[in-house]
């Protein structure tokens, strides 16, 4: 493991980029442990002073450190697409490998709830949910909504996977082996999907970051939490475009745009890894 | 013993697959395998081999007598046992300690992505008193070198680090763990080379005399089979053209198919023209 | 060195090998690695001549024949040798190694073309025959399309096809049909040279046949040479005139198909002929012991001594050239052609 993750670094442009792009962003976000104020205190500073040797990023029309604000901002962000990715994967693997390996009428039922998954229209739901919930909106419920609703692609991905898989010979081998149903999906199958997983977990957040800057800045999410998306809510609500404090929003705009990025370019290296071929001359050569 | 009164190791009786073809309003039938029946008896080890060409029906066939198809009609006794009534996880294990397949293709036959012992293990596990990792190792030293191979051969390789030869004959060891009285082999020499093939042949012959493995031998290759089989049926499009004794078929078929089968077979003294 | 005579470059030869090395060379992950599948192959294919190429899988064939064709791609090089073609109504002989991607393109399929083992891939599976025929000749015809379409339904008159199967789709078609239309494509240019790369491996044996003598009348109407190769020993003695047999990526032994498999003389191919199974024979046949080697790391010396039964000191330590040891009857063995210090 590790020694592909060092030739990777070493042999893959995408990645290396990608890889330190990551790195940086996760270093802004652990920055939050250090930070002098409390990630919602607020009028503690002068406002809308603009950046300077004492205020780096300036400060807010609230009286914040832009970028003490900004370090909780991106931590909370990237806590919730990385839980969102997560669930949802467990969701689309469970489903995808269980449908495409039993087949029959357990892939019928399955394909058809996540039939409906995909068809139904993600935008509206997610609103309906905070008008529904409004003050007991929490970040909790949201991500485990936003986990059912993003797993329904990449299972049907992952079933088309397993269902050739079921018909290779090495299945059968593993069935007259005495191999049980659960060890044939996690020891014999899951292997060869594990590494599109981690390529769609990298869009996956991409995706949930995305939905949550866009409810966040309509103000349809707990808006007290610092995210991404709810300083560039703040930032609306104080019109601090045109009053001319651009860095109320060019910064945070610009750190969820390198994180884009850099899970982007993650994505995008791991598809060389993916293709079990690859991976095959790769250990010839070990 | 219960095993006194079965007389049959596998009885094939009258057993046929459809599979309908076309959509759901059109109810176009194709017999992939036809009214076939045969039986192995229990205590005289043979090999017993099914020819046909593709289309014959050959691997549904084996698919059936492995339980993994389910016949239309007919019904497939394994040592006086109807497979259909083979549900639960005991009795397919049990089944499974029994009769073992062997894969036409050694190097699909196992996981590229793992190490190829570890089916050796599993099956050890699975199928024989064995409970420690040394145990295990055993059960497998001992089956490969029924193969002719040894564990240290094998141990941590990857299929990409062995020949096909080497994996065909690491497939049967495995098979072999389980003690199976029946070994049923599809195709098992056309991917392997030349020079492996007939070491792969010969290690068949070896099980059926020494460990008293019967075998039901599929191939299209009328040469091997005439090699080692001891009784032979051949199959066109589903059908049994013709049956018997192994060598007296070969020699002089009877039926106009098996006739053009053996005019067709190439060899050094055949000549295109006839 | 390989010294022989027929080496010359001659009028009958339609094509040249001399001391072709072609290796695969990859870099992954920083790491080099150097298959050698093709290792120092010198041979000569006569005019109207099948010559059959036998050996195992990684023993190089189907390296060679991608070399042949001049389809050379990374990681697949040539690092040695000339691949000369001496077509009939050309002044000089041409050389794949050398030449340019426009000279190739105009030799393909017109000059050299080729007979794959799965049809399917030849033939576009979503397109009509004819639209194959289209893709594959129309260039090179050079003809009107209503005169171009006369002379392809005339080749397939003249192969014994219905020329009706121009208008069918490729899964209409048996695959035994299909392999059919594929040499009818193949030799729709009449080309002076094909290759053949398991044309019939797929096949059942009663199509099998059939096609065998389908390629054979063709090649002897057209009075075309042609490179066949399969591993099936049983297809070259029934088919080719001259049989060559790879090992590990070098030519073992080369004569003419008869003679050697009457006499063969190297151990590997003394073996592959003595452990082929025929209806009527009932002795027992032996095994090679091992397995063929990796060509990323090949032994050293002779490649086949750690299988050879023969194997004595000198085999571990150099490789044996390709002797003629009776008139064009080549081995490459020790045993057979000792060295005179």
């Amino acid at each position: 493991m590790f020694k592909t993750f060092k030739d990777l670094f070493l042999h893959n442009r995408e990645f290396s980029f990608g890889f330190v792009m990551i790195i940086f962003v996760l270093g802004v976000a652990s920055m939050s442990f250090f930070s002098p104020f409390g990630p919602i205190d607020i009028y503690l500073l002068p406002p809308d002073m603009p950046p300077s040797l004492q205020y780096p990023m300036g400060t807010t029309s609230r009286g914040q450190d832009t970028f003490w604000v900004l370090t909780f901002a991106i931590r909370n962000t990237l806590i919730f697409g990385f839980s969102v990715a997560f669930l949802s994967r467990v969701i689309s693997l469970f489903v995808g490998l269980v449908s495409g390996y039993l087949g029959g009428i357990v892939d019928r039922v399955l394909m058809s709830i996540n039939d409906t998954f995909v068809v139904i229209p993600l935008f509206p739901i997610l609103v309906l949910f905070y008008f529904v919930m409004r003050d007991n909106m929490n970040w909790i419920m949201l991500t485990v909504v936003m986990a059912c609703l993003g797993w329904a692609y990449d299972a049907r991905l992952i079933r088309s996977i397993a269902m050739s898989l079921r018909t290779r010979e090495f299945t059968e081998q593993s069935i007259f082996s005495g191999m049980s149903t659960r060890q044939i999906l996690t020891q014999e199958h899951l292997p060869y999907v594990l590494p599109v997983v981690f390529s769609t977990t990298m869009n996956n957040i991409n995706w949930s970051i995305g939905i949550e800057v866009t409810l966040s800045v309509l103000g349809f999410t707990d808006i007290d939490t610092p995210t991404i998306g709810g300083m560039i809510y703040w930032a609306n609500q104080h019109t601090a475009m045109t009053a001319g404090i651009w860095w109320w929003f060019f910064f945070p705009v610009a750190l969820v745009v390198i994180t884009f990025i850099a899970l982007f370019l993650l994505a995008v290296s791991m598809n060389e890894y993916i293709d079990p071929r690859s991976r095959l001359s790769h250990m010839n050569n070990s | 013993m219960k095993l006194g009164l079965v007389e049959n190791l596998i009885k094939v009786e009258h057993v046929s697959r459809y599979f309908s073809l076309g959509g759901i309003l059109t109810t176009n039938r194709f017999k992939a395998v036809d009214n076939v029946s045969f039986t192995i008896p229990v205590g005289s080890p043979q090999i017993f081999t099914i020819i046909g060409e593709s289309g014959s029906g050959k691997t549904t066939l084996a698919r059936m007598m492995l339980n993994l198809v389910k016949p239309s009609s007919g019904t497939i006794y394994f040592k006086g046992r109807d497979l259909t009534t083979i549900h639960s996880r005991k009795d397919k294990i049990r089944f499974m300690g029994d009769v073992q397949p062997v894969f036409q293709n050694p190097f699909s036959a196992f996981n590229p992505l793992k190490k190829v012992d570890r089916y050796l293990y599993i099956s050890a596990y699975r199928f024989t008193t064995a409970s420690t990792k040394s145990e295990s190792e055993k059960c497998a030293d001992i089956a490969l070198n029924k193969v002719g191979l040894s564990l240290p051969e094998v141990k941590d390789r990857f299929p990409h680090e062995l020949s096909g030869g080497q994996l065909q004959r690491i497939a049967i060891a495995r098979a072999l763990i389980a003690s199976p009285s029946l070994l049923i082999a599809d195709e098992p020499v056309s991917m392997v080379d030349a020079s492996l093939r007939i070491a792969i042949v010969n290690l068949f012959k070896t099980l059926r005399d020494d460990l008293g493995v019967s075998i039901i031998y599929i191939t299209h290759d009328l040469t091997t089979a005439y090699y080692i089989s001891d009784q032979i049926i051949i199959m066109q499009k589903g059908v049994v053209v013709e049956r018997g004794e192994a060598r007296n078929i070969l020699e002089n078929p009877q039926h106009p198919y098996s006739q053009t089968l053996k005019q067709s077979v190439l060899s050094p003294t055949s000549t295109l023209n006839d | 060195m390989i010294a022989s005579d027929n080496l010359k470059p001659h009028d009958q030869d339609v094509l040249q090998l001399r001391n072709v090395k072609a290796y695969y060379k990859t870099k992954f992950f920083g790491i080099d690695r150097e298959v050698r599948a093709v290792d120092s192959i010198t041979l000569n294919i006569q005019r109207n001549q099948i010559y059959g190429l036998a050996g195992e899988s990684s023993s190089g064939k189907t390296t060679l024949i991608k070399t042949i064709a001049g389809n050379l791609r990374p990681p697949l090089r040539l690092l040695e040798g000339n691949i000369l073609f001496n077509f009939r109504n050309h002044s000089h002989p041409i050389d794949i190694a050398t030449a340019s991607s426009e000279k190739l393109y105009s030799v393909r399929w017109k000059h050299i073309s080729y007979i794959m083992q799965g049809s399917m891939s030849v033939l576009n599976p979503v397109r009509r025959i004819h639209q194959s025929f289209i893709d594959f000749a129309f260039h090179h015809i050079k003809q009107p399309y209503p005169k171009f379409l006369k002379i392809v339904q005339q080749h397939l008159e003249d192969l014994h096809l219905d020329p009706n199967i121009l208008k069918a789709y490729p899964h209409e078609l048996s695959g035994g049909m299909r392999q059919r239309v594929a040499i009818a494509l193949a030799t729709v240019c009449k080309p002076e040279f094909i290759i053949a790369d398991e044309p019939t491996t797929a096949l059942d044996v009663v199509v099998q046949k059939s096609v065998l003598k389908l390629i054979k009348n063709v090649q002897q109407e057209m009075g075309s040479s042609m490179l066949f190769i399969t591993h099936d020993l049983a297809v070259h003695a029934n088919l080719t005139d001259r049989l060559g047999i790879m090992y590990a990526g070098r030519l073992v032994e080369e004569g003419e198909t008869k003679k050697l498999f009457k006499n063969p003389l190297h151990p590997y191919t003394k073996h592959l002929i003595s452990s082929l199974p025929s209806i009527g024979d009932l002795s027992k046949k032996n095994s090679l012991e091992g397995s063929p080697p990796n060509l990323a790391d090949p032994p050293a010396g002779c490649r086949f001594h750690p299988r050879c039964p023969l194997a004595i000191e000198q085999c571990r330590i150099s490789n044996p050239p390709l002797v003629e040891t009776a008139p064009k009857h080549r081995v490459a063995c020790f045993k057979v052609n000792p060295r005179k210090e």
